[in-house]
């Protein structure tokens, strides 16, 4: 932190205890939920918050719970979720949510506890090093020694966690600093001077870029996570861009949302589970316009094979995201709605280019209806699931969050998205667990909306307990379990790459999910009849309450296209399924 | 397909021509930063060949870490990114490929023997320019400056005639001329 005098305290009430402090500046910062779990080495802080009308707490069963419902929160609403634990296992139990938020730039500010000062080094109860084990995971993390550095800090906090390319911050509070006295200033004029991230693009680079654009064959919008992260106004300057250009556009798992997916100019997610028409555009184009993305090894697939033909723009916040996997014809360094807002300008009227070769080339791609799966009228299909799940909810104010796995790639390819912060999932780290706890946080932000998981019966048992937080707090949320019985990506991969050697990846023993949610005081439901599907679903939506839906699909569909690891994009594995072989009857029913 | 297809990761990989760096990295002195920086090395599996780190501004709190890695051209590039990239980082600048850059780095070095043997020794550290700090009968220590090669080659120099230690800061860098930076 920069070496300031320290503040003197204007006015008495400026004095308070380091836990008055912490809720002081929660407060000032806008903070009207928070995740947690206590211990002795937060009680000071659980202390002050026990007569605080203006925060509310959701108690979690499990720190990882807390900080993946700070993550789906923070998603779904673009501000900063917050979460509150105690030391040791408190602060160890969050160091998969915090890795988390870092991969996806999720910004979170995590409250830890810590033994007091001068027991630090001393292998204390409940004593670890948390600055040291969230330095590589976390954004930025502080020990905080001096209470009169306490307010400063979680303000530079929230700046850190919420600006330039936003992610985990993680404050270590001792609990001696959390009784002693102090003095509070707000949070007007805290600044880091190391830290200043480029937020405006340099207008040169968006000349070149869009001289480039104005002159491309064939273009494509490759967009990502840091769209949804610079605001729904960024959403919107996409758009408009999209408009003026006519171009096609794909978009990361992270990105989903950004640009709605009834566009005829949409070309559905790309990737190693994307679509044929959304990889060919990329490995086929001459200009790849990536904002907010960063070529992601499940994105390129074999990188000497990536889009050889083409020029690349790259519009990112991070500095270190340019050129670290693809070498950039134009880097542009700034906010991804800053950018675009840029090139609406710099395009102004100009005309685009005929690109109606190029057009007509993706339908025929799109024509090869590479999501199509063979149906069935005695089983659910994974597939039939989400479509109809979709269908049945795509009216309402709509959440999805997901587990990992097939169901996580089934939801990105048959669940639509028209608007951003409506699509929660673990994206690089890939956790499963995640979804659960992210719906939890969803549903504290948005308490009208619904909210799904869709989860997988392997994923769903890792972080389940937070049902009963959903119960507690009244938090109606649907876990719309795909149950396959096969932690299915696995024996997908263990099908295709080694030889059908099914090690250890059936799910063995699994609980009856009707009595587990009666269990908890939720609602269970079971279908495994495609007839009786929409009709649960139905029910599902309709119940005032937290339902747990054991949905029973094909146990051994494999999620297709795929490009598998080490392949190029116009090396898809696809299902031998076309659109062509369902007929007008077929059709209607999906 | 893949070149492997039984991995879940892209296999392949191309093997580049390494380069050596000194990086001068000045970073707000803050507790946990030196570590924050190591840790950015290991993590991402950069080298560190040399380091050295001291405060060089008590009232702005700065501290300045010279830092030798090598690495192929796109690792160096993402080492200067990602260094940027951690919250006390104030600047980063390539002293290698700076034209005004200057690195210096200063040994102390044992060497025991007697009688020809020590005679060659002094001589040779006569003309390195080493100064000898302490002496026994049996044996010398010479403090040494210079650029990293120079000081490889009197230790090299020194090792037949009786190199028993030898203890260096690692490279400290600084650009010529008036300007800062
Ligand atoms: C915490 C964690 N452990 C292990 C994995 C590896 N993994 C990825 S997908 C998967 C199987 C998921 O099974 P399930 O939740 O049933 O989803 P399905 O693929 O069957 O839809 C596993 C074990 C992971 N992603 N996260
Ligand atoms: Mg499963």
């Amino acid at each position: 932190m920069e070496m300031q005098t320290k503040p003197k305290a204007k006015t008495d009430t400026d004095q308070m205890t380091g836990a008055e402090i912490v809720i002081t500046a929660l407060k000032e910062q806008g903070v009207e939920v928070m995740f947690g779990y206590p211990g002795g080495a937060v009680l000071p802080i659980y202390d002050a918050l026990f007569t605080e009308p203006s925060i509310r707490h959701v108690l979690v069963r499990h720190e990882q719970g807390a900080g993946h419902a700070a993550e789906g929160y923070a998603r779904s609403t673009g501000n900063a979720g917050v979460a509150l634990v105690t030391s040791g296992p408190g602060a160890t139990n969050m160091v998969t949510p915090i890795t988390d938020a870092m991969m996806d730039s999720i910004p979170m500010v995590v409250l830890t506890g810590q033994v007091p000062t001068h027991l630090i080094g001393t292998d204390a109860f409940q004593e670890c090093d948390t600055v040291g084990i969230t330095r590589c995971c976390a954004k930025h993390n502080y020990l905080v020694t001096d209470v009169d550095e306490l307010a400063r800090t979680i303000h530079e906090a929230f700046l850190i966690a919420t600006t330039g390319r936003p992610g985990p911050v993680v404050i270590d509070i001792p609990k001696d600093i959390q009784f002693a006295t102090g003095t509070y200033v707000g949070k007007d004029g805290i600044h880091k001077a190391t830290y200043k991230p480029q937020t405006d693009p340099d207008p040169q680079a968006i000349k070149r870029a869009v001289e480039l654009m104005k002159h491309a064959k064939r273009p494509v919008f490759y967009t990502g996570g840091g769209v949804i992260n610079s605001g729904p106004e960024a959403s919107e300057s996409l758009r408009k861009l999209q408009k003026l250009t006519g171009f096609p556009v794909t978009s990361t798992l992270m990105g989903l949302g950004a640009f709605p997916a009834s566009h005829e100019d949409w070309l559905g997610m790309l990737g190693m589970h994307g679509s044929y028409e959304a990889n060919n555009a990329m490995h086929d184009c001459d200009l790849m316009i990536c904002v907010g993305a960063r070529f992601d090894d499940r994105v390129t697939g074999r990188i000497d094979a990536f889009s050889p033909g083409s020029k690349k723009i790259h519009i990112d916040i991070d500095p270190s995201s340019i050129n670290k996997v693809i070498r950039a014809d134009v880097p542009v360094i700034a906010d991804s709605g800053n950018a675009l807002d840029a090139m609406i300008k710099a395009w102004g009227k100009a005309k685009p280019k005929d690109i109606s070769d190029w057009k007509a080339q993706i339908s025929g791609w799109r024509a090869r209806n590479c999501f199509a799966y063979a149906e069935s009228e005695n089983e659910i299909k994974p597939q039939y699931a989400i479509e109809r799940l979709y269908e049945l909810t795509k009216d309402r104010e709509t959440y999805i969050s997901t587990e990992v796995g097939q169901h996580q790639m089934w939801a990105a390819q048959h669940y639509h998205f028209e608007e951003p912060n409506r699509w929660m999932t673990s994206g690089g780290l890939g956790t499963m667990g995640y979804g659960l706890p992210a719906a939890v946080g969803i549903q504290a932000a948005h308490k009208d909306a619904l909210v799904i998981d869709i989860a997988g019966e392997a994923s769903v048992q890792m972080v389940l307990q937070e049902v009963s937080t959903a119960v507690q707090h009244k938090l109606p949320i649907k876990v719309f379990i795909l149950n396959n019985e096969w932690m299915g990506m696995v024996r997908q991969w263990q099908e295709l790459l080694h030889g059908e050697r099914y090690s250890h990846s059936y799910s063995e023993s699994l609980p009856d999910f009707v009595k587990l949610a009666e269990a908890y005081g939720a609602l269970g439901l079971v279908c495994d009849d495609p007839k009786e599907l929409d009709g649960k679903i139905q029910e599902m939506i309709d119940y005032d309450g937290p339902v747990i839906f054991d949905c029973r699909v094909t146990k051994a569909e494999n999620c297709l296209p795929m490009i598998p690891s080490g392949a190029a994009h116009n090396d898809m594995i696809l299902s031998e399924i076309t659109g062509d072989e369902i007929d007008e009857a077929g059709r209607k029913l999906v | 397909m893949s070149d492997n297809p039984a991995s879940a990761y892209d296999m392949s990989h191309v093997e580049e021509d390494e380069e050596r760096r000194t990086l001068a990295v000045i970073v707000d002195n803050e507790p946990g930063v030196l570590g924050r920086v190591v840790g950015l090395f290991s993590a991402r599996g950069y080298n560190i060949e040399s380091l050295t780190v001291a405060e060089v501004d008590r009232d702005r709190h700065r501290s300045r870490i010279t830092i030798v890695t090598a690495g192929t051209a796109h690792t160096l590039e993402q080492i200067e990114a990602q260094l940027l990239r951690l919250v006390p980082v104030a600047s980063v600048t390539d002293i290698t490929r700076s034209k005004r850059g200057i690195e210096r780095e200063l040994a102390l070095i044992k060497v025991a023997g007697e009688g020809e043997k020590r005679v060659e020794a002094l001589r040779i550290a006569e003309i390195f320019r080493a100064r000898v700090i302490d002496t026994t009968n049996k044996s010398f220590i010479f403090e040494l400056t210079g650029a990293s090669d120079k000081i490889d080659q009197f230790c090299a120099l020194m090792d037949p005639l009786g190199l028993v230690e030898v203890s260096r800061t690692g490279v400290l860098s600084i650009k010529r001329g008036a300007e800062k930076g």
